[in-house]
């Protein structure tokens, strides 16, 4: 075996073309997903028009005021705002591709807002209009801008609340109000009523103002509990729901690393089930397939030497792979080993694969179309989330997922590169598993390759 | 002419004992059985779909009978020389070699490449990547490849299919020399002159049966016999592929 592995590396060495493909392929995947994951997100540009004069963006409330247009600093972070004149200006920027939105605040929001705060009447809304040509950018853009609108939207609810919970303090227990520039004292319910009841114990038992007092100190009673009772309710109106997640399954594999563990297998896929296909289905090729199993080199020999090879090498492409991407994602160095463990059990699978699609092909331009069909819908499947689809294909996707080498291979290398769950025992066993199980659909493919 | 040498030696090289192969419910060969003694050059002939290939592939060990069995007279591997040129086109003519040398176990691979490349005249060739050697010279180097063991028995699966002339003279040249160094030749060919010019003897098939074995005289004298239900006419003397066309519509081939 050592002599066709020396032979088959000779060959790979004077196809430059395909070796580079081969190299070159992953490592430029990796700088993307290295580049990409590493970059701050993306800003959808959007066509700004305030149509709210200057200096008109404060709501008056009570004795406060809010300055809504602060709020708009938040939306920024979200959109790279181009701001724009008029409507048919924001149009023209979406229509000629220039932004992927348009966000019309109209001159009488804060008016709006004002009627419905103080009135509970109206219905403040600002105008979106998007660019539909590219549903995925669309898609984006009213993501990005319906997010932050709604948590500007938070933020100004929440400030109104705190305005609000603010005066009814000072309505119950006093204080100073600015009026005209001049400070004016506030009495306050409970001072009034100490008043009141105060002026009671000085009056004598049978002064006919007694019953009048007495009603207003009972009435300033209810109104202190009851409004001592809203200070609460209505400061936990801002943030009523808190979430609490507990993951039964354990730790998670961080998205970043999960993603770079998606990128390294679908190279270690390519490498190993097209490089597996190519050199078996070459031996019938170059017609030395029959000078071969004629008592110098036994069928399973040959196919463990184009399994050895092909996974040698696409292990050894995407360890340098994963080294890369590591400089832009954490992943777990103390965890090498596993490391090695995991991209060489998983490119054994592959390669296994491949040869089996080789045997089956037995040419090679058909058996590298055939890896290459068979690889993708092999990854996609693997990464349809499981909820996503209705029960029973559900079941047919996993059982599709269970029989090829991609799921077990990205969980493999998953916790390899994070040490996250699951754990890396039983989808090593799997692709063992389906190394032998694939190995024997090669063996029994040769039955009719000479 | 015919090649071959009497040796008197009773042991043949290779004895075919009723193989047979069938592929599902075809019957490629039935009951083939025959013997080879070394120095001997037999030439097997036949229409298309006789079984040539199959049974030089049986012989070879690159294929297994569904029955019967070959017997060799020691368990050296024969030499194996398939119909299409079996190199890797991306080594050169001497990493070929040596590749099959030690793939072989020949003792002294690098010693066997030399000799190799001087018997087969591609010594200047020897760094040269196959893939860009003519037709004629990868099939220089598919021979060379079948010689390297020094084996008691070459098989040549239409050895001559793909050489002009010239090439061809040197081929056979070549074979007579290993004949006369005691080794056993056996080719197919669908050039019947070819194999009554070099073999001494002929292997007739007809849909997987094996119709004649002697020598192209005898094969001539079949034919000629008024009970060999030919054509009443003889085959003009010395005129073998008439003889054996005839032979082949009597059996109804």
């Amino acid at each position: 075996m050592r002599w066709l592995l020396v032979k088959d590396l000779q060959i790979l060495k004077r196809s430059p073309l395909l070796v580079g493909l081969l190299v070159v392929y992953p490592i430029a995947i990796a700088l993307m997903i290295g580049f990409a994951l590493s970059s701050p997100p993306g800003k959808p540009k959007v066509a700004l028009l305030n149509e709210v004069p200057a200096g008109h963006g404060e709501l008056s409330f009570g004795n406060q005021k809010i300055n809504v247009s602060k709020y708009a600093s938040q939306l920024y972070q979200s959109i790279d705002p181009i701001k724009v004149n008029s409507r048919a200006e924001a149009i023209d920027k979406v229509k000629s591709g220039q932004a992927a939105a348009a966000l019309i605040v109209p001159a009488d929001i804060v008016s709006q807002i004002n009627s419905l705060i103080t009135q509970g009447v109206g219905n403040p809304t600002v105008e979106l209009i998007l660019n539909t040509k590219d549903p995925l950018e669309r898609q984006f853009a009213d993501q990005a801008i319906s997010a932050r609108v709604a948590q500007v939207q938070q933020a100004v609810s929440k400030q109104v609340l705190r305005v609000a919970v603010s005066d009814l303090q000072q309505t119950l227990n006093g204080g100073k109000l600015q009026i005209l520039g001049q400070t004016v004292p506030l009495l306050g319910l409970r001072n009034s009523r100490a008043i009141v009841q105060g002026t009671i114990a000085s009056l004598p038992k049978d002064s006919p103002l007694l019953p009048a007092l007495r009603q207003v100190v009972n009435f300033a009673t209810l109104a202190i509990d009851g409004l001592g009772f809203a200070t609460p309710v209505l400061s936990s109106i801002g943030s009523p729901l808190t979430v609490h997640t507990t993951d039964l399954a354990g730790k998670t594999t961080p998205t970043r690393t999960y993603a770079a563990a998606i990128a390294v297998i679908v190279s270690l896929m390519f490498v190993g089930v097209l490089l597996a296909a190519a050199l078996l289905a070459l031996e019938r090729s170059e017609h030395t397939y029959s000078r071969l199993v004629r008592g110098l080199v036994g069928p399973s020999g040959l196919l463990s030497e184009k399994i050895t090879i092909s996974a040698a090498s696409a292990a050894a492409v995407t360890l340098v792979m994963a080294a890369l991407v590591s400089l832009f994602v954490h992943l777990d160095w103390g965890r090498f080993p596993l490391w090695v463990a995991a991209l060489a059990l998983g490119g054994l699978a592959f390669a296994a694969l491949g040869v089996a699609i080789g045997g089956l092909a037995r040419e090679v331009s058909v058996a590298s179309l055939m890896a290459f069909l068979v690889s993708l819908p092999i990854a996609f499947v693997a990464l349809v989330p499981g909820d996503a689809v209705s029960g029973t294909l559900k079941s047919i996707l996993d059982v599709i997922s269970f029989v090829f080498p991609f799921k077990a291979a990205l969980q493999a290398v998953g916790n390899a590169f994070s040490g996250t769950a699951p754990g890396i025992g039983w989808p090593l066993v799997h692709l063992a598993v389906l190394t032998l199980a694939f190995g024997a659909l090669a063996r029994v493919a040769l039955k009719r390759f000479a | 002419m015919s090649i071959g040498i009497e040796t008197g030696e009773p042991t043949a090289t290779v004895a075919a004992r009723g193989l047979t192969k069938r592929f599902g419910a075809r019957t490629a060969l039935d009951r083939i059985s025959f013997e080879l003694y070394p120095g001997e050059v037999a030439a097997i002939i036949g229409p298309n779909g006789a079984g040539k290939t199959t049974l030089l592939s049986i012989l070879a060990g690159a294929l297994e009978p569904s029955e019967g069995e070959v017997e060799r007279a020691s368990d050296r591997r024969f030499g194996w020389v398939p119909q299409e040129p079996a190199l890797y086109s991306k080594l050169s003519v001497a990493e070929n070699l040596r590749l099959f040398a030690r793939l072989e176990r020949v003792a002294d691979p690098d010693r066997a490449v030399s000799a190799m490349l001087a018997q087969t005249d591609l010594e200047d060739r020897a760094d040269e990547e196959v893939g860009r050697l003519s037709g004629g010279n990868q099939q220089r180097v598919n021979i060379a490849i079948g010689l390297l063991s020094e084996p008691p028995a070459l098989l040549l699966d239409e050895p001559s299919a793909s050489l002009d002339p010239r090439q061809r003279e040197r081929l056979w040249e070549f074979i007579a020399g290993r004949a006369g160094h005691g080794t056993t030749i056996v080719f197919s060919t669908h050039n019947v002159a070819e194999a009554e010019r070099y073999a001494g003897r002929v292997l007739v098939l007809g849909d997987g049966e094996l119709l004649f074995t002697g020598t192209p005289a005898e094969l001539e004298r079949v034919v000629a016999e008024p009970d060999a239900g030919a054509d009443s006419v003889a085959a003009p003397a010395g005129d073998f592929e008439t003889a054996f066309v005839r032979f082949l519509r009597a059996r109804g081939h």
